[in-house]
């Protein structure tokens, strides 16, 4: 290319790689940056506006009655509107709810009794009176004022306390951990038998797990549900179990990881095979000796998947493990905090935070492994 | 953190009971028909049998699982979908008229068939997009690994963040739904964008064009850099400008990937469950069948015969899909 057309074309890529850039990343960004936010702002505001200063309308109630002085022949109670808030400076107030800016910092406003209200800009009030003022219920104070921006955990410590998700954390790993071994081992094996070992019926084996691949998770669980009430009653142990739960995703995970090992180990050196085999070494030895370490990217990529797909999942949780409020998983959780607060976006962002920021974890640290998954999962199978 | 002690002991129980099995079995079947050691003809002969129990000794477990927690499952789904709603009486093709006169499937069928023209397509045009681009800049790969992101974030954790997004206030109070702030900012008039019938659809697929994306991109990036130079270059020298490069050169050579990212964003799209539930949970006309089936399993004490038939709709929908699967891995396997 010549440094002629080069230039605007060049630039109109770079252009349009940020905007997609940007499209893809700006949702979780955005997520991230409203749990962080104080949950009075993050009500009022868009998260785009976090770093800028917001106005906010706030009520502050004086003291009662009781705490009023006398001073040069007058009653006079004082105090700090902006006492135990973050704001920073008050721009109106008011001392009824139907005007709530009618004044500005520094005027003074006549209450219906004759008492006068003066409020400053940084806050301070005072509430003055010829006559003895009454009544143990303060004067309500309406007041607007700039709050500059706050960033807290305040969201994180309450729905990891509060909102079970610190207990449905502990689930999750509970679940997903043991479902991401245990089909490893199983499917090692039968991935080396159907890569290296001839016996009748290996083809239309290898064509029976191709089509289990694509085996939708839908028609599994009412009969295994069925299935798994029957075994519960027959044994008098309970049908939904972790037990229950990490044999279901082990099933429904072999199909995919089978088929990843086998084309890995499909591809490995036949020589490496027959030299140990003239060694005199059995199938079983060489398949722990020199497969099983040789095939180590390929057990990576599926643990990773599975770890993912374990983690994120929502149905086989529901069904197997049950919707109660001890044994929901993180996924399930989200769903119901979905439905129940629905409009306190600090809670649901904080919790949804906690609920992606393994996988994204594991995304980032292992995304090598991930791809080259992906690669032998679709293109050379097809 | 009982239950984590208990969950890491199972699966270090499991993962030895495997090794145990495996190891014993060979063990034991190494004893029975000993080779070594023996004269020739007699260790031929083991040699031959532990051969062909060998395999079906590592395919065993394997198999077994397969079996029950799929195979048993797909016939049983059949059968369940002829039965009334506990399983128990034949009652022929009733679940399945009864779906067909059902306005609700109908609408999950019409929706379904939406998503699967929509989703595929956009993602696979996306990914195509963003593989080209990305290969020709110096940051191609940060831009790669951000846009490949939301793969690792679940179903409903993007719910949440989308749900944040099409998030709606009242007209002429502060928007915080990021999409109802633009398009305030243009003077438009807010809307609960999830609650608009036939429209909600596409916000929800949204989601899933936004979380396949990534998956296209990796692959179709793969196979593009697996194009020979020669072909452009040649290409090149025939006075060929960029887009005709890319369509008609480029894209051709990559159809085969093409139909395998297609397929395979499809197969997902016929599954899609946790979006709607979150989201919607099939309101405002925004049923899918994989949300249906689930809502009919739970549905007033369950009826296992129309989810069951529900199910069977979905599997029958997969099955093109699973026939030229297989038949695509066949033809390799003949090329190895």
């Amino acid at each position: 290319m010549n440094p002629a057309t080069r230039s605007p074309l060049t630039w109109a890529v770079h252009l349009s790689v940020l905007l997609l850039v940007a499209l893809w990343t700006l949702p979780t960004a955005g997520l991230l940056i409203s749990s962080l936010r104080d949950k009075d702002q993050l009500a009022v505001s868009g998260w785009w506006t976090a770093l800028s200063t917001s106005t906010q309308n706030i009520v502050a109630r004086a003291p009662g009655a009781d705490s009023q002085v006398e001073r040069d022949g007058k009653f006079v109670i004082s105090g700090d509107v902006l006492a135990g808030t973050a704001a920073g400076e008050v721009s109106a107030f008011g001392f009824s709810s139907q005007k709530p800016t009618a004044f500005k910092p520094g005027e003074t406003a006549e209450l219906n009794d004759g008492e006068k209200l003066t409020v400053q800009a940084d806050g301070s009030f005072e509430i003055v009176s010829d006559t003895k003022m009454e009544g143990s219920r303060g004067q309500r104070i309406f007041f607007t004022a700039a709050v500059p921006p706050r960033f807290t955990f305040d969201n994180y410590v309450e729905v990891l306390s509060a909102e079970g998700i610190g207990a449905s954390f502990i689930n999750s790993l509970t679940v997903a951990i043991p479902s991401t071994i245990i089909p490893i081992l199983i499917a090692a094996f039968a991935a080396y038998a159907l890569a290296w070992m001839p016996f009748p019926g290996r083809a239309i084996l290898i064509a029976v797990v191709v089509g289990l691949l694509v085996v939708p998770l839908q028609m599994s669980l009412i009969p295994l549900l069925k299935l798994y009430n029957g075994v519960g009653a027959f044994f008098g142990v309970p049908a939904k179990t972790y037990v229950g739960i990490w044999l279901a995703h082990t099933g429904f995970g072999l199909p995919l990881a089978i088929y990843l090992l086998r084309n890995y180990m499909a591809g490995l050196p036949r020589e490496i095979m027959e030299s140990a085999r003239v060694d005199g070494a059995s199938d079983f030895d060489i398949f722990v000796k020199i497969i099983l370490p040789l095939s180590f990217p390929a057990l990576a990529s599926f643990a990773i998947f599975q770890f993912l797909w374990t983690w994120n999942d929502l149905l086989v949780a529901i069904v197997f493990l049950g919707a109660g409020q001890d044994e929901l998983v993180l996924t399930g959780r989200l769903v119901n905090l979905l439905g129940s607060r629905g409009g306190n976006w600090e809670i649901l962002t904080a919790s949804a935070f906690i609920t992606i920021v393994v996988p994204l974890i594991v995304f980032f640290s292992l995304q090598r492994y991930l791809v080259r998954g992906l690669l032998a999962g679709s293109v050379k199978g097809g | 953190m009982q239950q984590l002690v208990f969950a890491v002991g199972t699966m270090v129980a499991g993962v030895l009971g495997c090794a145990a099995y495996f190891w014993g079995t060979s063990f034991i079947l190494d004893l029975i028909f000993p080779s070594k050691g023996r004269s020739g003809v007699e260790a031929s002969r083991n040699l031959r049998i532990t051969n062909a129990i060998r395999p079906w000794l590592f395919l065993a477990p394997a198999l077994f699982a397969l079996t029950i927690y799929l195979i048993y499952p797909v016939i049983m789904s059949v059968w369940f979908s002829v039965h009334d709603r506990a399983g128990q009486n034949f009652v022929g093709a009733s679940n399945y008229v009864w779906m067909l006169n059902d306005g609700e499937f109908r609408q999950s069928i019409f929706n379904n068939f939406l998503w699967l023209l929509v989703v595929p397509a956009l993602a696979t045009f996306f990914g195509l997009v963003i593989a080209a681009l990305t290969d020709r800049i110096w940051w191609g790969n940060i831009a790669k690994t951000l846009i490949f992101m939301p793969m690792a974030i679940s179903f409903v954790g993007a719910a949440v963040i989308w749900k944040f997004i099409y998030d709606y206030r009242a007209e002429g109070t502060e928007q915080i739904g990021l999409l109802n702030a633009i398009v305030v900012a243009f003077g438009g008039e807010p809307q609960a964008w999830i609650t608009l019938p036939f429209w909600n659809n596409f916000f929800l697929m949204a989601i899933l064009v936004w979380i396949q994306t990534g998956f296209a991109m990796v692959i179709l990036s793969a196979a593009l850099r697996g194009i020979p130079e020669e072909t452009v270059e040649a290409a090149v020298i025939d006075g060929a400008n960029g887009w005709q490069i890319f369509f008609k050169i480029m894209v051709p050579q990559i159809w085969g990937t093409i139909a395998v990212v297609w397929t395979t964003i499809t197969i997902l799209v016929l599954k899609v469950f946790d979006i709607v539930l979150a989201m919607t949970n099939g309101q405002w006309q925004s049923q899918v069948l994989a949300n249906l089936m689930f809502d009919w399993m739970f549905r007033g004490g369950g009826d296992f015969g129309r989810g069951a038939a529900i199910a069977v709709v979905i599997m029958v929908l997969v099955i093109p899909i699973m026939v030229w699967n297989i038949r695509n891995a066949a033809k390799e396997m003949k090329g190895h």
